[in-house]
C-alpha cells in the first residue's frame, strides 16, 4: 500500500473511531495516539537507524547472535550482614544456576566508613554486606573461584578500594588480575543526582574514575570499569527518556574526563557499560533499550570519533524496577517482575537481576529470590522471547516509540551540553529537579487515580501483616566491630601507617594514578575507613544542595 | 492570619533514597505547610538541632535502610529530652516492617507511614494531631 493510500484509509479509520467513541467512550488517561501505522515510521531509514544486530548503530542489539548464542547473564544482586552470610548466599546462587555474582554492600561500606565509626551505628550489615578490610573480602569470596565467576560490585565512591581488595583476594587464590571478569558501578555522577552515596566532590571523584580506567586498561583488561547507571535515576522518579538522557550525559562526562586525562578513547571505551531499569510499561521499555543503544553509538562515533566497534556498543545490565513493587498484595510483584523481565529481554540486555516479591517490605528471603531467578529462567527457556533477535523491531509502535525516546534524549543532552555538561548540570541542581518533578507527578497521578497501581489505589483488599520476612540479626554490628578490632590487633600497624602516608602523598599529586597506592594499602589490611579517611583529608567532602 | 505549621522533613542515617522524602516534602508544602528538608545523611543530633533552630511543629523522618529501630527513637529522645520540645509531633516513614511499628510507637513515633500511603494521609494526620 502506498503512503497516500494508507493516509486515505487512516482517515476513514479515524472517522469510524469518532463514531465508535460517540457510543462507547474510551478509557481516560490514555496516551494520545491510539494506533500506529507505517506512516509513523516512514522517515526511519532501515540501514541508518535500525540495521542489523551487531552492526552500527546497534539498535537491534550489540551482538550478531544475541541470545541464540547464549542467554543473558542471570545475575542476582545479593549481600547482607556479614561476609560469612553473604558468602553462603553466593554459593547457594551459584548452585542454583546463577551465572554471575552481584555484591550489595552496606551503607557504611558504600560511603567509606568502618563499622566501628559512630556514624555507622544501626546501619552495619543492613542493606548489604559490611566490608571493612581485605580480611572481610577474603571471607566473602571463600571457595569461589575468581578466575571463573564474574562479579559485579555495586560500589561507587570507594570503588577503587573495593576493586583493589578484589584484585588482592584473587592474587591470593593464584588468579592474576588480567583474568578477572566483572564490573564496578563506579558511577559517581548519578550518586549526586539520584542515589546519594557520594563522598568526595566531583573533581577528585572524576580523577579516581579516570585513574581506574587507566589502571584497568593496562592491568585488568576484562574488567568493566564503570556501570553508568540510569537505574537509580529511574528509581528516583524519572521518565524513561530522562533515564537514558541523563545517564548518557553522565557517560559523555566520563569519556571527556578520560580523554582530558590523556587516554585514547578506543583504549577504554570498550569497557564502559550501562545499567538500565526495567519498568512496568513493557513496550516503552523495549523502545528505551533500543533508543539508548542508538544514541550511545552516535555519541561515540560522531562526537568522540571512536573507531573500534566495541567503543560504540552500549552493553547493559538491567534490574527490574524496585520502586514499582508494592507492599500491598506482595505476590502480585511476581507478575510485575515477569513482565519487566520480558521487557529487558526483548530490549536485549546483557545481564539481568530480577527483584523479589517481598522487597517493598524487607530484604528478600531465599524462597523469594528463587522465584525471581526462576522467572528469568522461565522467560529464557519457555517463553520463546529469547529465540528470535529483537523480536519487536518493525512494530510501527515500537519503532516510533524508539524514535520518540531518542529525540527526547537528544533534547536533554543538548540542554545539558549548553549548561556545560553533566557535572555542571548536577551542580546547578537541574538534573535533580527534573527527576523530582517527574517523581512528584507520578505520585500525584497515583493519588488522583490517573494512574492505576493494582492493589494500591484499585482492587485493594484487607490483608494480614506479611509473615516470614527476612530480618538482619541485630547483633551483626557488634560482631563486625569486634572482628575489625581483632584484625587491627593482628596486622602490621607500621606497614599500614606507611601505606596510608604514601597514599596521602599520591593524592596530593594530581598526575599520580592512585590505584597502585590503594592496592598497596589494602594489602596491609588498612581499613576502608582509613583509606577513605586519607582521601577525605585531601579531597574534602561533597555537600548537596536541595531545591524542592 | 493563622500561623503556618512548620515541618522538618529529615533523612536520618546513611541511606540515599530520598524520593519519598522529597515527594512528601513537596506534598506538605503544597498543602500549605512550611517545609524544611534536611538533605541526606543526618545524624540524630543534627536533626534535633535543626528541629530546635527551625522551631518546627512536626519532625517527619524517612528511612529505607532498616536503621529505623536505632535512629528513630534516638531522634525522639533528643527532641523531647535534650531540646525539651514536648509538643512536637514526630512521625516516620519508609520501608518499615509492620512488626517494628509497635516498638517505634512505644518510643514516641506518633505514626509510621509505609509504602503505598497517599501523601494526603500524611497531610491529614498532621492536621489532626499537630499542636500548633
Amino acid at each position: 500500500m502506498s503512503n497516500e493510500k494508507i493516509q486515505e484509509e487512516l482517515a476513514k479509520y479515524q472517522a469510524s473511531v469518532e463514531k465508535a467513541i460517540a457510543r462507547f467512550p474510551e478509557r481516560e488517561h490514555l496516551p494520545e495516539q491510539r494506533l500506529y501505522t507505517p506512516l509513523d515510521i516512514k522517515d526511519t531509514d532501515y540501514a541508518d537507524e535500525i540495521s542489523f544486530p551487531g552492526v552500527y548503530p546497534y539498535t537491534r542489539g550489540v551482538q550478531p547472535t544475541m541470545y541464540r548464542g547464549r542467554f543473558w547473564t542471570m545475575r542476582m544482586y545479593a549481600g547482607f550482614s556479614t561476609a560469612e552470610e553473604s558468602n553462603k548466599r553466593y554459593r547457594y546462587l551459584i548452585e542454583s544456576g546463577a551465572t554471575g555474582l552481584s555484591c550489595a554492600f552496606d551503607l557504611p561500606t558504600q560511603i567509606g566508613y568502618d563499622s566501628t565509626d559512630p556514624i555507622s551505628e544501626g546501619e552495619v550489615g543492613k542493606v548489604g554486606v559490611a566490608i571493612d578490610s581485605l580480611a572481610d573480602m577474603e571471607i566473602l569470596f571463600d571457595q569461589i573461584d575468581l578466575g571463573k565467576v564474574s562479579t559485579s560490585m555495586t560500589i561507587n565512591a570507594p570503588a577503587s578500594v573495593l576493586l583493589a581488595m578484589y584484585i588482592a583476594v584473587a592474587e591470593k587464590q593464584g588468579v592474576s588480575a588480567d583474568q578477572l571478569k566483572g564490573t564496578i558501578q563506579n558511577d559517581i555522577l548519578k550518586e549526586y543526582a539520584a542515589r546519594g552515596t557520594y563522598i568526595f566532590p566531583p573533581r577528585p571523584s572524576m580523577r579516581l574514575i579516570t585513574n581506574i580506567f587507566e589502571y584497568c586498561s593496562k592491568n585488568v583488561p576484562k574488567w568493566n570499569t564503570i556501570s553508568i547507571s540510569g537505574y537509580h535515576i529511574r528509581e528516583a522518579g524519572s521518565t524513561a527518556a530522562q533515564e537514558i538522557a541523563f545517564t548518557i550525559a553522565d557517560g559523555i562526562a566520563y569519556v571527556e574526563a578520560a580523554i582530558k586525562a590523556g587516554l585514547n578513547v578506543d583504549d577504554f571505551a570498550g569497557r564502559l557499560s550501562f545499567f538500565w531499569n526495567a519498568h512496568n510499561n513493557v513496550l516503552e521499555e523495549v523502545a528505551k533499550f533500543r533508543a539508548s543503544r542508538r544514541v550511545w553509538a552516535k555519541v561515540m562515533k560522531e562526537r568522540f570519533k571512536a573507531e573500534k566497534p566495541k567503543s560504540m556498543m552500549l552493553r547493559v545490565h538491567t534490574q527490574t524496577a524496585g520502586s514499582m513493587l508494592t507492599a500491598q498484595q506482595p505476590n502480585n510483584n511476581i507478575v510485575r517482575v515477569a513482565l519487566q523481565t520480558a521487557a529487558a529481554v526483548m530490549g536485549g540486555t546483557q545481564s539481568l537481576h530480577t527483584n523479589s516479591r517481598d522487597e517493598a517490605l524487607a530484604l528478600p528471603t531465599e524462597e523469594s529470590v528463587m522465584i525471581a531467578l526462576r522467572t528469568q529462567q522461565i522467560v529464557a527457556y519457555e517463553s520463546g522471547l529469547a529465540d528470535v533477535i529483537d523480536p519487536l523491531a518493525g512494530s510501527y509502535y515500537v519503532e516510533a516509540m524508539t524514535n520518540k525516546i531518542e529525540a527526547e534524549a537528544w533534547d536533554y543532552i543538548k540542554k545539558i551540553d549548553e549548561m556545560g555538561g553533566a557535572v555542571a548540570a548536577i551542580e546547578k541542581g537541574y538534573i535533580q529537579k527534573e527527576i523530582q518533578d517527574s517523581a512528584y507527578k507520578w505520585q500525584m497521578d497515583v493519588e488522583s487515580g490517573a494512574r492505576t497501581i493494582v492493589g494500591v489505589n484499585k482492587f485493594q483488599i484487607e490483608e494480614e501483616a506479611p509473615k516470614n520476612l527476612l530480618r538482619v540479626d541485630a547483633s551483626v554490628g557488634e560482631k563486625q566491630k569486634a572482628k575489625v578490632e581483632a584484625m587491627k590487633a593482628k596486622r602490621d600497624n607500621d606497614a599500614v601507617k606507611a601505606a596510608l602516608a604514601d597514599l596521602k602523598t599520591a593524592c596530593q599529586d594530581e598526575n599520580e594514578n592512585l590505584m597502585p597506592h590503594i592496592l598497596a594499602a589494602v594489602k596491609t589490611y588498612a581499613t576502608l575507613g582509613e583509606i577513605c579517611g586519607v582521601m577525605r583529608e585531601v579531597f574534602g567532602e561533597y555537600e548537596a544542595h536541595v531545591n524542592l | 492570619m493563622e500561623k503556618k505549621i512548620r515541618v522538618l522533613v529529615a533523612k536520618p542515617g546513611l541511606d540515599g533514597h530520598d524520593r519519598g522524602a522529597k515527594v512528601v516534602a513537596r506534598a506538605l508544602r503544597d498543602a500549605g505547610f512550611e517545609v524544611i528538608y534536611t538533605g541526606l545523611r543526618q545524624t540524630p543530633e543534627q536533626i534535633a538541632e535543626a528541629a530546635l533552630q527551625e522551631d518546627v511543629n512536626v519532625v517527619a523522618m524517612s528511612i529505607l535502610s532498616g536503621a529505623h529501630p536505632h535512629l528513630f527513637p534516638k531522634v525522639v529522645d533528643l527532641v523531647r529530652n535534650k531540646n525539651g520540645m514536648k509538643d512536637v509531633l514526630i512521625i516516620g516513614g519508609g520501608v518499615i516492617p509492620e512488626g517494628d511499628i509497635p516498638a517505634l510507637k512505644e518510643a514516641g513515633i506518633a505514626e509510621v507511614f509505609t509504602p503505598g500511603t497517599p501523601t494526603s494521609d500524611v497531610v491529614d494526620f498532621i492536621k489532626a494531631n499537630v499542636k500548633a
